[in-house]
């Protein structure tokens, strides 16, 4: 997914989120820890049915985010809404708001259909309805089999599944997943990602996702909101965000890229032995240049607006498909990915289209 | 590896220890339960005599069901008093909570007797709750029952075991992982639903610890009877001070220590296997 861009419009998912209407507002919501402030005047909307993944380093409050939203937490100030009624004043057993703990937090007391039938026992359903619903639940996550076994005999990932299917059995409105993969291996996760994405859209339920790995975030979301320090950074499809990062921060976590610090004259951005025409105000300015945007350049004829440049390989490492090279354009080192075609050496002409370098502020 | 003489060595003093100060004293009970005395000496002689005399002498059977009873009255208000105070230092004492522990273990310092004394100080006919009362003119004559009844035994041993209860219910708690808690509230439970449903549940083997410390160090209690009981709240313990003293019938006095160590170690095997299976990490 990382290869297509677009420089199109907002996608789909952004849009209607823009327009639809909202089933979680958070409003200028700050929280402070003692004297650290972990949210700063954070300000957010989701959509029913969303996929929307909070990603950001450890320590930029992603989780306590979740967690006010969730009800354990209370934000300093700010408020939070849910389909039209204030949510953060009520107390967590209140919300229509479930969540998927990080290590899974299952009742080490209580058997796997006992965990998952918690949820409608403490809320007093029907005696009648428990084991059907408690079934269904099993059943949709794969773990009927394991009803009465106890959880610490469980693998991980399927104490994960457990703790999905008894997340979701009280049928939320909006289910807060706080790095639920992490703790899985790379196979294991790959396969959970995919089942969790079919179960959001089968369920039409909004998924608040929190994670700090692009990959998986660019995967699974309709939108990324990428936290850096308690503040957003930026709030887009994982199309948009990775084609046109808002800020430096941006372009590096999402992906891998370029940055060039150029100066803008007259419409012209100059960076060493650089240049290409830039759609900026004149002075210093950061661009972001995906490896993928730069190409060898044709033998024969080249489009009238790409940027040619000759540069040196200084390195070049096969992955299969692509080749990724390091290219010494003058003194300023360059990362190049490039279809797989054996081995370059020595100087060689590259080009890039000026309109993929993406201007990230001062 | 350790050799041979290494461990020989190293295991040597314990053994010894266990051997002749445990075991030995266990046989020794055991052999002169099943003797007799006669005139005034003891008859090795096996017999079972003593083991009847226990079962139809009504007073031993009496003192013996008085002394598990203020066994279980120890047992329940330690726990009373345990269990609220290990809850609210776990989840609610925020930073004074080391303060706090401090102040429960600093009462196991103080030597039994000086708390016996203290007791007694305080419950008796010139003492300071009495003094009290009559200075608020809520009694006329100093109330005698106070001091010299099973009350006071059953409150000064309260007062002892209340932190032997409290550590291991304290321990338990602390061990409960609060994302469970967490999990718990965000499925919809209150507060009250979470604390019958998970706290209690993942508290019982402290919660069984304690009251095994408490319930199995009271039915071997004989100083506070003889501090603060009087006559009405003569426990086991003491008939077996006496049979060994001033009674002088050994084998009577070990036939009735047998039966208390049978109890005992039942009871431990009971809640070990209980524990066992409470136990879930």
């Amino acid at each position: 997914m990382n290869s297509s861009i677009s420089n199109s419009s907002p996608s789909p998912a952004a849009a209607s989120s823009a327009q639809g209407k909202t089933l979680l507002e958070v409003r200028n919501v700050a929280k402070r820890f003692a004297s650290r402030e972990v949210l700063k005047n954070i300000s957010l909307q989701i959509a029913p049915g969303e996929f929307l993944t909070l990603l950001g380093e450890s320590g930029s409050g992603k989780t306590t985010l979740l967690r006010l939203i969730a009800g354990f937490e209370q934000p300093t100030s700010g408020e939070i809404w849910m389909s039209g009624a204030r949510l953060d004043a009520l107390p967590p057993y209140k919300r229509r708001v479930n969540t998927v703990f990080q290590h899974y937090a299952l009742f080490p007391h209580l058997s796997v259909e006992d965990n998952v039938a918690y949820g409608l026992r403490v809320t007093g359903s029907p005696a009648s309805e428990i084991p059907p619903r408690v079934d269904a639940a099993l059943r949709m996550v794969k773990m009927q089999e394991q009803a009465a076994a106890s959880p610490s005999r469980l693998s991980g990932g399927q104490q994960q599944r457990v703790a999905l299917a008894r997340a979701l059995i009280n049928r939320p409105q909006l289910l807060l997943l706080d790095e639920p993969l992490s703790a899985l291996d790379a196979n294991l996760r790959k396969q959970m990602q995919g089942e969790l994405k079919s179960l959001q859209r089968e369920l039409g339920i909004t998924f608040l996702f929190v994670t700090h790995d692009q990959e998986e975030a660019m995967a699974l979301s309709d939108r990324i909101a990428l936290l850096k320090d308690g503040a957003l950074e930026q709030v887009a499809s994982p199309r948009e965000i990775y084609a046109r990062p808002a800020t430096s921060y941006t372009a590096q976590f999402i992906g891998q890229t370029n940055l060039l610090r150029a100066e803008v004259r007259e419409g012209i951005a100059i960076c060493g032995s650089l240049r290409w025409p830039a759609n900026a105000p004149n002075g210093a300015a950061l661009f972001s240049l995906r490896p993928e945007a730069i190409r060898l350049a044709p033998e024969s004829s080249l489009a009238p607006a790409a940027v040619r440049f000759r540069a040196q390989i200084q390195q070049q490492v096969f992955s299969g498909s692509v080749e990724h090279l390091e290219v010494d354009c003058a003194g300023q080192l360059l990362r190049v990915q490039i279809p797989a075609r054996g081995l370059l050496s020595g100087e060689h002409d590259f080009v890039f289209d000026p309109a993929d370098a993406i201007s990230v502020g001062g | 590896m350790y050799s041979r003489t290494y461990k020989t060595i190293v295991s040597a003093p314990p053994l010894l220890w266990v051997g002749l100060f445990l075991l030995l004293p266990y046989a020794l009970m055991l052999t002169h339960s099943f003797w007799l005395v006669r005139e005034g000496s003891i008859v090795h002689q096996w017999n079972l005599q003593n083991y009847a005399k226990l079962f139809h002498n009504p007073v031993y059977v009496e003192v013996l069901f008085r002394t598990v009873r203020i066994a279980a009255g120890v047992t329940f208000l330690s726990l009373l008093l345990g269990y609220p105070l290990a809850y609210f230092m776990s989840f609610h004492a925020g930073v004074r909570k080391d303060l706090l522990y401090q102040l429960v273990i600093v009462p196991l310092w103080v030597s039994y007797l000086v708390r016996g004394y203290a007791w007694k100080t305080i419950l008796g006919s010139d003492g300071v709750l009495n003094g009290f009362l009559q200075y608020l003119h809520i009694t006329n004559a100093p109330v005698s029952f106070f001091l010299y009844s099973p009350f006071a035994v059953i409150l000064m041993l309260t007062h002892i075991y209340t932190p032997f209860v409290f550590l291991p219910l304290y321990a338990s708690l602390e061990h409960i992982p609060r994302n469970l808690i967490e999990a718990s509230h965000d499925l919809g439970a209150s507060p009250r639903a979470t604390f019958f449903r998970v706290i209690l549940p993942l508290s019982l083997p402290g919660l069984l610890a304690g009251a095994t410390f408490a319930f199995v160090l009271t039915l071997g209690d004989f100083l506070a009877p003889l501090l603060v009981g009087g006559p009405s709240s003569v426990m086991i313990a003491n008939i077996v001070q006496s049979l060994f003293g001033t009674a002088y019938d050994w084998p009577l006095g070990a036939a009735i220590s047998v039966c208390i160590l049978l109890l005992t170690v039942s009871l431990l095997f009971l809640t070990e296997r209980l524990e066992k299976r409470w136990s879930f990490r």
